[in-house]
C-alpha cells in the first residue's frame, strides 16, 4: 500500500496507537499514554511546518509541530516525504525540539558588559543598537584609509571586524555582507575559511 | 559537491577519505547503504577506524598529513597500469595539452620559486600556444610534454614502498584500495569521493582535493550520476554564506573582491573576464561584467548609474595582495589593530585555531558584538579560565536572535539544494531574526551619517536597504527575489519582452548595462515569475537516478549534476546507457538541465566542451592556477614526526606563511610532543558545540571531551581507559579523559614507530561546567597557502597524565 503522510497521520489517528503497538508483546501502557497525549496535541491543536536541519549540510527535512495557542514548537519529527532523509534523522536533528523556547538555557535579554566590569547588565534594543551605531561610526571615522600608500584610492576600514555566519539564512548573508562592505570593511570572514 | 546525496546512490565505488561521514553526516550513510546494496562497494581510509569504516568494504589507515603521497601513488598505479577512461581523458581533460619550456619539477620544487617570498612565478606553467592563443595538443598523449606524460613521471616517484614509507599504510592496503577504486576508470562504472574537513584542514589541504579531481578526470568520473567530486560541507548553510561572500576575496557569485590597482569598473570588468581564441570553448566567464554589473544595481540602487560606474568605487579595495582571511584577521586583532568586531552566529574563541591566540586577541578590542541564540565562549570571553574581568576593557554587546525554527527564509544543502524553511514559532523574550537585527542596526548608522556627516558616508547612505515588510520587518521573500534579480526597465532580451519589475527567468537574461539587477547571479531562476523555485515540494523522479529536480531548487539554474555533459560520449549517448543522466535526443537534451544547451561534441561546428567554468573548456590535469605548484606534491604538516620529507628534500610546503609572532609557536620532531594530533567532531556535538552543549539530551549523551589513543601508546604512557590525562602542544594544554581503543593503531614509518591521537573540538568551559575544553587550543596558526584554512587536522602532541588526577 502506498501511503502518504498525510493519509499515514490519519489512519493512524484513526485506529490508535495501541493496536500497532501491541503486536510487540510488551506492556506499552505509560509510552502508549504519552503517545496519545502528543498525538492529541498533534491533530487537535498543533499547526504543521517543514524546516530543513540547522546542522550539517546533508539538508534534512524535519517537520515542526506548533501549539497555536501557546506558540510554541510542541514535537519535531523526521519528515518522511523528504527525499535526502525519508524521516530519519541523528541525534542531534531529533533532538531540534530542545533548540527553541522548549530551552530554558536560550538568550532572552541584550545584554552588555561594561569595560573592566565582571558582570553583565540587562539592556533594551533600542539602547543597545544606537550604542553600537556610535562605536561603529567613531571607530570608522577615526580609522577610515581613503588611500594606500602608493596613493591609490581604496576607501577601506580595517580596524573593524565581522565574522559569520553559516548558521545564517540565505537571505541575511547576503545582506550582512552588503552592510559590512558599505561600511568599508575588508576584514569579512566566516566558518567556511576554517 | 559537484553531485548530491542521494546521487551517492548510483556509485560503483565511494572512496570515503578525509571524512567521518557516518558520525558527522549520518543521514548520508542512507544512499551509501543504497549503493552498497546495488552491488558497489564502499573504501574508508582514516588515522582511525571510524563509524564509516565500520560499513566500509575495505578500510586502510594512514597518518594524518599524507593524503597526497597516498592519492599520487594512486595516480601512478592508474597510469601505470592503463585504468583510465582513454576516450575522456583525451577529449574532456587537458591531458593532450603541451606544458610550455619554462614549466620544470625538481626535488620538491617547482619552477619560479622566489625563496624570499616564499612563492612562485606562476607565469612559468602556462601552456604552449598556437598562433591563435589556442593550446597546443598531442591526441596520441605522447609527446613528453604533454600533460599526460609530466604527470606520468611527476608521480613515478610515487611507488608503494615510497607511499607506505610516508604513509605508513601498508604496501598490500595501499595496492587493495588502488585496484577497488580504479575499477571505476572503465566508461560504465563511475566512482566517487567524499570529503570533509579532513582533507582541507591542512597546509596542503587544496592539493589533497585536486590529487582527487585528478583521479577523477582521469577514471572519467566527474560529470557522472554517480561520480564528482563531492565537499561534505559541516553547516547547514555554508554553501550559501559561501555563495554570499561572507568572505575577503570574493564577492557574491564568487566575483572577485576589488583591488586597489582596479580603479574603475571597466577595469574591473576587463581584468577578470577571460579571453579565449578557441571558438569551442564556452568560456562562461565572458559573462561576469553581466553579474558584476546586475550585483551593483542590487547594492546601490537607483543611485548605482552608468556615469558612476554603478557605484564601483564606492566599495572597499584591498591593495594587490592583500589577505585578510581569517589567521591574519586574529593576528591583527592580537597586534590591536582591530578596535571593534562582528562574532555573528559564530565562536572563533573555541573554532578558530591556536584558541587561546584568539581569547587574548578579543581582550584587546575596544568593543565586541556578539550575535547568538546561547551564551558562549566569544562574547563571556572575558570572564574564562585565566581571565581578570578587571583588566580587559573591552565593551562586550550580547544580542540575542532567533534559532533557525523562529524566522524564515533558505538555506542551501552540501548538494547544492536551496530549500525553504518557515517559521514554527516566535523567538523567546527579546531574541530578534538576524535579518531584524541588521536592518535596525544599519538603520541607526544611516540615520547617524545622514544627520552627522563622516567619512565617505556614500556608500551607506546608498546601500539599498528596504528589505523590510509593511511593518518594517525584515521580509525574507524580498531579500529573495533580489538575490533572484529584477529587470529594472522594460527590455527585450534574446527576443522575450520583460516589464520593468519583473523578476529575471535565469541568469542567461542578465545585462551589464544597468538593466538587470541580481544580488548573486547564481541564485537567478531561484525565485521567478513561477513561484519561490525553493519552496517546491514535488517528487517526480523519471530518470530513476533521484535527482527529484521539482523538489526545492539547486544553483546552477536548477542543474543536479554539475560538468553533466561530461557523463556522455562524443554522439551525447550516456557512457553507461543504464544511467541516463542527460542524453542527446537529436535536438535537444534529454535528463538534468544541460551544462549548456549545444550540441554533443561530435557537430564540431556547434558545439562546445564540457567544462565550461573552465577557460579552455578541458578539466585540469595540469592545474597552473594555484599558488603551490600545478600538480599535488607531497609535503610534511608544519608540524610533523619525521626528520624529513621521504620524497624531497622541500620538508614543509615552500609556499605556506609562517606566522613569527609570540603565540604562534611551532615544533616539529621535538622530543616535548611526539606524537601526531588530529582534531573530529562526534555526532551529537555540532561545530564548537554551542548550539548543542546546551541541548540535555545531547549532553547527556556526549558530556565531555576525550582524547582517544591507542591500546599501545596507553601502555607506553601507563595510561588506563577512562583516567583523566593532558594533552599538549607548543600552544596549549587541554585536559580529558583518556579513551583507549583499538581504532587508533600505532604507524610504522620505516623503522620509526609513531603514534596519533585524536580530541574533539566541541566543548568549551562556558557548558557543562564539566565538560573540558575546545582541541583548538592546540591546533597551529599556519594555513594552506591557496585558501588560508587553518591546519587543524595535523599537528604535535604530547599525552601524559595527569598528577593528583582530576
Amino acid at each position: 500500500m502506498n501511503v502518504t503522510r498525510r493519509e499515514f497521520l490519519a489512519i493512524s489517528g484513526a485506529v490508535g496507537a495501541g493496536l500497532a503497538l501491541s503486536s510487540l508483546g510488551i506492556d506499552l501502557g505509560p509510552a502508549k499514554a504519552y503517545a496519545d497525549e502528543v498525538r492529541i496535541d498533534k491533530v487537535k491543536s498543533a499547526k504543521q511546518s517543514t524546516t530543513i536541519c540547522p546542522y550539517c549540510g546533508v539538508g534534512c527535512g524535519i517537520i515542526c509541530y506548533t501549539d497555536t495557542k501557546a506558540g510554541n514548537i510542541i514535537n519535531t519529527e523526521g519528515d518522511p516525504d523528504h527525499p535526502i532523509n525519508e524521516g530519519s534523522l541523528c541525534a542531534k536533528g531529533s533532538a531540534l525540539y530542545q533548540i527553541s523556547s522548549n530551552n530554558p538555557d536560550r538568550l532572552k535579554k541584550v545584554l552588555y558588559r561594561a569595560p573592566g566590569s565582571d558582570k553583565w547588565e540587562e539592556k533594551s534594543w533600542d539602547w543597545a543598537l544606537a550604542e553600537i551605531a556610535k562605536r561603529v561610526k567613531k571607530t570608522r571615522d577615526q580609522y577610515f584609509i581613503e588611500k594606500n600608500g602608493k596613493g591609490q584610492e581604496v576607501n577601506r576600514v580595517e580596524a573593524i571586524a565581522h565574522i559569520g555566519s553559516a548558521a545564517l539564512d540565505n537571505e541575511e548573508c547576503w545582506p550582512v555582507q552588503a552592510m559590512m562592505r558599505a561600511l568599508g570593511l575588508v576584514y569579512v570572514e566566516h566558518q567556511a575559511r576554517i | 559537491m559537484t553531485n548530491h546525496w542521494i546521487d551517492l546512490k548510483n556509485s560503483d565505488c565511494i572512496l570515503i577519505m578525509g571524512s567521518n561521514a557516518a558520525a558527522n553526516h549520518p543521514i548520508s550513510m542512507k544512499w551509501v547503504t543504497k549503493a552498497k546494496e546495488n552491488g558497489g562497494k564502499v573504501i574508508s581510509v582514516d588515522p582511525r577506524f571510524t563509524q564509516t569504516s565500520a560499513i566500509a568494504d575495505f578500510y586502510t589507515a594512514l597518518r594524518s598529513g599524507t593524503d597526497i603521497a597516498f592519492l599520487g601513488g594512486m595516480i601512478k598505479y592508474i597510469l601505470d597500469n592503463k585504468k583510465y577512461h582513454e576516450d575522456y581523458v583525451v577529449n574532456y581533460t587537458n591531458a593532450s595539452f603541451i606544458v610550455g619550456d619554462k614549466y620544470d619539477f625538481s626535488d620538491g620544487l617547482f619552477s619560479g620559486y622566489d625563496p624570499k617570498k616564499r612563492a612562485y612565478d606562476k607565469s612559468l606553467w602556462s601552456f604552449k600556444v598556437d598562433s591563435k592563443g589556442i593550446p597546443e595538443k598531442d591526441a596520441k598523449l605522447a609527446n613528453p610534454r604533454s600533460v599526460l606524460q609530466l604527470l606520468k613521471k611527476h608521480y613515478s616517484r610515487y611507488t608503494p614502498e615510497k607511499v607506505s614509507e610516508i604513509t605508513g599504510t601498508p604496501v598490500e592496503d595501499l595496492k587493495t584500495a588502488y585496484e577497488m577504486y580504479a575499477s571505476t576508470g572503465t566508461k560504465d562504472r563511475a566512482g566517487t569521493i567524499m570529503y570533509a574537513m579532513g582533507w582541507t584542514q591542512h597546509t596542503v589541504g587544496v592539493q589533497n582535493i585536486r590529487a582527487m579531481s585528478i583521479i577523477q578526470l582521469l577514471l572519467g568520473n566527474i560529470g557522472l550520476p554517480g561520480g564528482g567530486v563531492n565537499a561534505l560541507r559541516g553547516e547547514s548553510n555554508v554553501q550559501g554564506s559561501t555563495d554570499q561572500a561572507i568572505l575577503f576575496h570574493i564577492w557574491p557569485g564568487y566575483l572577485k573582491a576589488s583591488v586597489a590597482s582596479l580603479p574603475t569598473l571597466d577595469e574591473y570588468n576587463k581584468k577578470f573576464t577571460p579571453k579565449v581564441a578557441d571558438p569551442l570553448a564556452a568560456n562562461w566567464w565572458q559573462n561576469y561584467p553581466k553579474y558584476s554589473v546586475s550585483l551593483l544595481k542590487s547594492f546601490f540602487g537607483d543611485t548605482a548609474t552608468k556615469e558612476n560606474g554603478f557605484g564601483y568605487s564606492w566599495l572597499p579595495k584591498l591593495d594587490d595582495g592583500q589577505n585578510c582571511s581569517w589567521l591574519n584577521l586574529f593576528d591583527s586583532m592580537y597586534d590591536g589593530k582591530i578596535k571593534g568586531f562582528f562574532a555573528w552566529g559564530q565562536n572563533p574563541a573555541c573554532s578558530g585555531a591556536n584558541s587561546n591566540k584568539v581569547r587574548k586577541a578579543l581582550g584587546k578590542l575596544e568593543w565586541l558584538v556578539n550575535v547568538n541564540i546561547f551564551d558562549n565562549e566569544t562574547g563571556s570571553f572575558w570572564k574564562g579560565p585565566g581571565e581578570d574581568p578587571k583588566a580587559i576593557k573591552t565593551e562586550v554587546f550580547m544580542l540575542p536572535c532567533a534559532a533557525s525554527v523562529e524566522k524564515e527564509g533558505s538555506i542551501i544543502n552540501s548538494g547544492r539544494w536551496n530549500q525553504w524553511r518557515y517559521k514554527a514559532c516566535d523567538p523567546p523574550g527579546d531574541a530578534k531574526p538576524d535579518g531584524d537585527i541588521m536592518i535596525e542596526l544599519m538603520h541607526e548608522i544611516k540615520e547617524l551619517y545622514k544627520k552627522e556627516g563622516g567619512k565617505f558616508p556614500t556608500p551607506i547612505l546608498n546601500l539599498k536597504w528596504d528589505y523590510v515588510n509593511d511593518k518594517g520587518e525584515f521580509d525574507a521573500h524580498k531579500m529573495a527575489k533580489e538575490l533572484n534579480g529584477y529587470f529594472l526597465a522594460d527590455v527585450e532580451v534574446q527576443g522575450q519582452k520583460f516589464k520593468k519589475g519583473d523578476l529575471v527567468p535565469s541568469f542567461a537574461f542578465l545585462q551589464a548595462d544597468g538593466t538587470t539587477s541580481s544580488a548573486n547571479w547564481l541564485y537567478c531562476n531561484s525565485y521567478t515569475g513561477k513561484g519561490n523555485m525553493m519552496a517546491r515540494r514535488n517528487k517526480p523522479d523519471p530518470t530513476g537516478l533521484g535527482l527529484f529536480s521539482e523538489w526545492a531548487w539547486c544553483w546552477p539554474v536548477n542543474r543536479r549534476v554539475l560538468y553533466n555533459r561530461a557523463s556522455v560520449d562524443l554522439d551525447g549517448n550516456p557512457w553507461n546507457p543504464k544511467r541516463p543522466l542527460i542524453k542527446w535526443d537529436g535536438k535537444a537534451w534529454v535528463g538534468d538541465v544541460p551544462d549548456g544547451g549545444w550540441p554533443p561534441m561530435s557537430d564540431k561546428e556547434k558545439t562546445k566542451y564540457p567544462f565550461i567554468m573552465k577557460p579552455e573548456g578541458f578539466g585540469y590535469l595540469f592545474g597552473p592556477g594555484l599558488n603551490d605548484g600545478p600538480f599535488p606534491e607531497h609535503y610534511e604538516p608544519l608540524e610533523c614526526p619525521v626528520p624529513e620529507n621521504a620524497m624531497s628534500k622541500q620538508f614543509i610546503n615552500p609556499t605556506v606563511k609562517i606566522f613569527g609572532g609570540e603565540m604562534d609557536k611551532h615544533f616539529t620532531c621535538d622530543p616535548r610532543y611526539p606524537i601526531v594530533g588530529t582534531t573530529y567532531r562526534v555526532t551529537e556535538h555540532w561545530q564548537t558545540g554551542i548550539m548543542t552543549r546546551w541541548q540535555p539530551w545531547l549532553i547527556e549523551a556526549q558530556p565531555q571531551v576525550f582524547v582517544e589513543m591507542s591500546e599501545e601508546l596507553a601502555k607506553l604512557r601507563g595510561i588506563t581507559n577512562g583516567e583523566m590525562v593532558k594533552v599538549s602542544s607548543a600552544r596549549g594544554e587541554v585536559q580529558c579523559v583518556a579513551m583507549v581503543t583499538t581504532r587508533f593503531r600505532p604507524f610504522k614509518l620505516g623503522k620509526l614507530t609513531v603514534h596519533q591521537v585524536g580530541v574533539p573540538w566541541c566543548f568549551g568551559w562556558v557548558t557543562p561546567k564539566e565538560g573540558g575544553e575546545s582541541a583548538n587550543l592546540l591546533t597551529p596558526t599556519v594555513g594552506d597557502p591557496n585558501t588560508m584554512i587553518p591546519e587543524s587536522k595535523a599537528f604535535m602532541v604530547n599525552v601524559e597524565k595527569l598528577k593528583g588526577g582530576a
